[in-house]
This record gives C-alpha cells, sequence and structure tokens, in this order.
C-alpha cells in the first residue's frame, strides 16, 4: 500500500521561544527550526510498516514555505520515497491545511495517511481530524499502536483513562502520538542518498485551493510570569510555609 | 445566540470537564443547550438538565454513539447545527479532552470552517485568549466565522454548580452508523485517587525517581493529601507509570491548588502542563534544575529521604 505522511516544519522543540516586543507575534528569525516531534514519529511508523512488507512507498508532504524542503529531505533521509511541497509563504490555518492536504489524497490516494497528533507551535490538534471529515476516512487519533490487518487498520489510542483499540476501514488516518515509538536517525550515506530522491513542488493555486482563513490572530503575549519563590531549608521549614503561608494544606 | 456544548461522558456519568464547558458557554452569553450523545444515558441527560444556566438538553441515544466514535458522532453534531437553520447555533463547545479533541476538528471541517482549540479565557461572543508555543505564549484570535468551533481548556474556568438547573430534556437522532469504524475494546488504569485534572493537589514523580517502584513514596504522600499522581513525559517514557499519569504540552493540563513536583526538573514540555498551579512546590537534589524558577517553595533535598519525611510530618 502507499502511505502519505504529513509533515510540519516548526521551531525547534529545545528553542525557549520569545513574544515580539509589538506583540505580533513570537521571534522565529535565527532560531533553530526543525520537523515536529509528532512528524518524526508518524515518518517512522510509516518507515517501520514498509521494512515490514506492509507499505510498498511512502509519499512526505509538508505544507510551508522553501526552507521546509530542509525537513522533506530529513524524512527521505529516514526512509521515505519522495517528497511534495505545497509551497506557501503565508501561515496557514489548520483547515487551510487539511484542504490542501486532501487535494494532495485526491492525487496520491494513499490507503493510510499518517500525521502527528499536533504540532508544537501552534499546539491546534485539528489537521488529522479535520482531513478526516473532508475525505470521509476514518480516523485513528492519538495512536500508540497501528497494525494492519487486510482491509483494516487497528489503532490503539491514547486516552484519558488509559487506552482504546478502534478498526478502522482502510483508507484511513492515523494521527501519532509520543509512545508510538522512538523514531531513528538519518545516517550520514542515507542523507547523501536523499538529495537524489526526487521532490516535486507545488502551490496551493495549482491545487484549486483557496486558504482563505474567518480566524485572525490580534496580538501575541507574554503569559504572565511567576513570581519568584523562595527555597526552604528543610521539611519542617517546607510543611510550615504550606500550611501557614500558603494555606493548601 | 444558542450555544451547543457537547457533553463529556462515559455513558453512565457525567464527567466534571462538562461543567467547566458550560461556565465558558456562559462567559460567552445566550442560551446553552447540552448534547448527550452515546447508548443508555438517560442518568447522565438528566444530570446534564441540572446543570445551572442549561436551557434544554438534546439526547442522542443509539449504539452508533456508545463509543464516541468520531466518525458518527462528528456527522450527527454537524446535522444539528445544519437543521437548526435559521435559530442554528452560533457555537459549538466541547471539553479539550480525549474525546473533545476527537470529534470537534471533524464536525468544524464538515461544517467548513475553522476551530479554535483550548481557550483559557473569553474576551467577548467572537474574541477568545489560548495557549500556543507549549504555553509559552498567549494569542488573542478573533474568528469571523458563521459557527464558532471551539475547544475549552478546563482549568481556565471555574466549574458551574451541577445542580439547581431544570432543562427540559429533548430527544434527537441523527444519521446512523457511518460503518467505517468500530469499538474494539479499551483498557482504562484503575485508581482510587482523585482524577488528575480536577484533584486540588497533585504530587507529580519525574525521571528522579529511578524507576516505578520509587513511586510508592510518592502513592503515600498522595493518600496523605488526598491528592492525584502525575508524573513528567520522562518518567513515562522510561516505563515507571503508565501514560495516562502524564502533566504536560502532550498529557494532561492541570492547575491545582498545590502541585508538588519531586525530581522532576522542570522542562518547557512539563511547565506547560502544570503551571497554572497556585502554589509550586519543587523537591529536587539539583538547585540549578528550571523547576526552581517556577516553584513557589524549593527544597534542595534528596527526594528519597524528603518525602518520606514530608509524609511523616503531616
Amino acid at each position: 500500500m502507499k502511505i502519505l505522511v504529513a509533515i510540519k516544519r516548526v521551531v525547534d522543540y529545545n528553542v525557549k521561544v520569545r513574544v515580539k516586543a509589538d506583540n505580533s507575534g513570537v521571534d522565529l528569525a535565527n532560531v533553530k527550526m526543525s520537523m515536529n516531534p509528532f512528524c518524526e514519529i508518524a515518518v517512522e511508523e510509516a518507515v517501520r510498516l514498509k521494512e515490514k512488507g506492509v507499505a510498498t512507498e511512502i509519499v512526505v508532504v509538508t505544507i510551508g514555505p522553501g526552507t521546509a524542503q530542509e525537513q522533506l529531505r530529513t524524512a527521505l533521509a529516514l526512509g521515505a520515497d519522495r517528497a511534495i511541497l505545497v509551497e506557501s509563504a503565508d501561515e496557514l490555518n489548520s483547515l487551510a491545511v487539511a484542504k490542501l492536504l486532501k487535494a494532495v489524497v485526491d492525487k496520491e490516494q494513499p490507503q493510510l495517511v499518517i500525521l502527528g497528533k499536533q504540532a508544537i507551535d501552534s499546539d491546534n490538534n485539528q489537521t488529522g481530524q479535520m482531513l478526516g471529515a473532508l475525505t470521509g476516512y476514518a480516523q485513528g487519533t492519538f495512536a500508540s499502536k497501528v497494525i494492519v490487518a487486510g482491509d483494516k487498520v487497528n489503532v490503539t489510542r491514547e486516552i484519558d483513562g488509559g487506552l482504546q483499540t478502534v478498526a478502522l476501514n482502510l483508507p484511513a488516518i492515523v494521527t501519532t502520538d509520543l509512545r508510538l515509538n522512538e523514531p531513528r536517525y538519518a545516517s550520514l550515506p542515507n542523507i547523501m542518498k536523499a538529495k537524489k530522491k526526487p521532490l516535486e513542488t507545488v502551490t496551493p493555486d495549482a491545487l484549486g485551493v483557496s486558504t482563505a482563513s474567518t480566524v485572525k490572530t490580534l496580538k501575541v503575549e507574554a503569559p504572565a510570569a511567576r513570581s519568584a519563590g523562595i527555597k526552604v531549608k528543610s521539611v519542617a521549614e517546607l510543611v510550615e510555609k504550606l500550611k501557614n503561608e500558603a494555606k493548601v494544606i | 445566540m444558542t450555544i451547543l456544548v457537547i457533553a463529556e461522558h462515559t455513558n453512565a456519568a457525567l464527567a466534571p470537564a462538562t461543567l467547566n464547558t458550560v461556565a465558558a458557554a456562559a462567559k460567552i452569553g445566550g442560551d446553552i443547550h447540552v448534547l448527550v450523545a452515546g447508548q443508555n444515558v438517560a442518568a447522565v441527560a438528566e444530570a446534564a438538565a441540572k446543570i445551572a444556566g442549561v436551557s434544554k438538553v438534546l439526547v442522542a441515544d443509539n449504539a452508533a454513539y456508545a463509543h464516541q466514535l468520531p466518525e458518527n458522532v462528528a456527522p450527527l453534531v454537524a446535522a444539528l447545527v445544519q437543521e437548526a437553520g435559521g435559530k442554528g447555533y452560533s457555537h459549538i463547545l466541547a471539553a479539550a479532552t480525549s474525546n473533545g479533541k476527537n470529534i470537534l476538528p471533524r464536525v468544524a471541517a464538515q461544517l467548513d470552517v475553522d476551530q479554535i482549540s483550548e481557550i483559557i479565557a473569553v474576551e467577548s461572543a467572537d474574541t477568545f485568549k489560548r495557549p500556543i508555543y507549549a504555553g509559552n505564549a498567549i494569542a488573542t484570535v478573533q474568528s469571523s466565522a458563521a459557527v464558532k468551533v471551539i475547544t475549552v481548556r478546563s482549568t481556565g474556568f471555574d466549574p458551574v454548580a451541577g445542580e439547581g438547573g431544570s432543562a427540559a430534556v429533548e430527544a434527537v437522532s441523527g444519521p446512523a452508523d457511518a460503518g467505517k469504524s468500530a469499538f474494539v475494546g479499551e483498557e482504562l488504569a484503575k485508581s482510587d485517587r482523585p482524577e488528575l485534572t480536577a484533584a486540588k493537589i497533585v504530587v507529580s514523580g519525574g525521571r528522579g525517581m529511578q524507576n516505578g517502584d520509587n513511586f510508592k513514596h510518592l502513592y503515600a504522600l498522595a493518600d496523605k493529601l488526598g491528592a492525584a499522581v502525575g508524573a513528567s513525559r520522562a518518567a513515562v517514557d522510561a516505563g515507571f507509570v503508565p501514560n495516562d499519569m502524564q502533566v504536560g504540552q502532550t498529557g494532561k493540563i492541570v492547575a491545582p491548588q498545590l502541585y508538588i513536583a519531586v525530581g522532576i526538573s522542570g522542562a518547557i514540555q512539563h511547565l506547560a502542563g502544570m503551571k497554572d498551579s497556585k502554589v509550586i512546590v519543587a523537591i529536587n537534589k539539583d538547585e540549578e534544575a528550571p523547576i526552581f524558577q517556577v516553584a513557589d517553595y524549593g527544597l534542595v533535598a534528596d527526594l528519597f529521604e524528603a518525602v518520606p519525611e514530608l509524609e511523616s510530618k503531616l
């Protein structure tokens, strides 16, 4: 089967972001960018399915600026076969991204689409589910285990009280949770080989998708800072403070 | 304006997060309807009708909705919005629980509108605040969509009273089973302690606990305090405890009165899940650990001595 994996270029998860002084957004100039961690897990799962002989081809897609090619090359180095960049300089909302992905799905006809459960910049957790609605495919969100069996995929999902397993008809959409797998590192020879793998660039217009949005960001602020605390010297002092000063126990 | 709140429940009982979601709906203002979609949910509908401020409870009782599969529930919600026609819903709200997050974006896309995730404040009927970048920035967003589809972070809103209301209960029906997905089974973690997201006190352990067995020290402390026990991602990834105990950007978001972080360094991803707690206590032997920058009370000590001593002194 063919697997489509959607990835996103985001600020590296180790970077402590700063809000711009004019409150227009977060300062992303000169900060390290990487593949969203949940997307790495999605790529890894697709590669493992290929290694098991379940998948025959892995197509990786991203929607973003030209620089997102770096993340596509990373995915190719990890084992994806070819890449598609939907080039858009604007920051798009999840619905627009889902519509663009739907256009790619229509063209590529994958049996399984794997996405991360959320991007660590916008923290939306929407795109996979929206793509589910637009394609009409079943969705297995927050997956910690994925087993393809015949014309179905069994997905074990992380839910609030524990785990839930659902059986989805293929084609289906899976979004990855942290414990699905541990992503591998790209080896140097594979990074070199990835440079020769095909990477196609298209535009939203060519896909016939309007990316207009009904949500606009008015301002972005730093969260309220916590006032500095104190260090206590002993457990006795801690208990005394919690009882008499903070009055929480 | 009429707001539709999707009830969070287990078929047998209404989940407390519903009360926080209704509180957010009350801040937006307007008539509040609650949808209970499930199977054999009479008790849940009854509980929902008693929520203060709710004017109507819609009950969709059908085997197709028993496990809240989004392929079946999302078309139901979308149909309710579309059928309401002229006096339709202006807002659809659900708690930002695993169910709410699973279902609502599917509803939004079916209605062809954007969704706003995990709001923590209501500025006006169309303007909301939500955290981005793991809580390191707060965005104020405005929606011009005809129907505003929103998930609500429970810790951002004090729950409304679960008693005193007397809403009318009305049965509704929706599309049948879409036949695309099926529930196979579930494995729920059992615990006698309070639920993590609703607990007044949370005791959490990190990598510093060294192994799962050592969590018994935290359980003992938690039982003394009537607290829930949480964990950092490091502790979960190391296999010390199950993942439903994880507090953080990718786990549960908590805001208790007292949060005690034991052997937790305080990575950004963990802080995103607990930094709105009223009082934070950190116990860590590394005095440089970032957790001390957000802790109201910090104790630099070996947790294996400090935790049992703390328990004995309470």
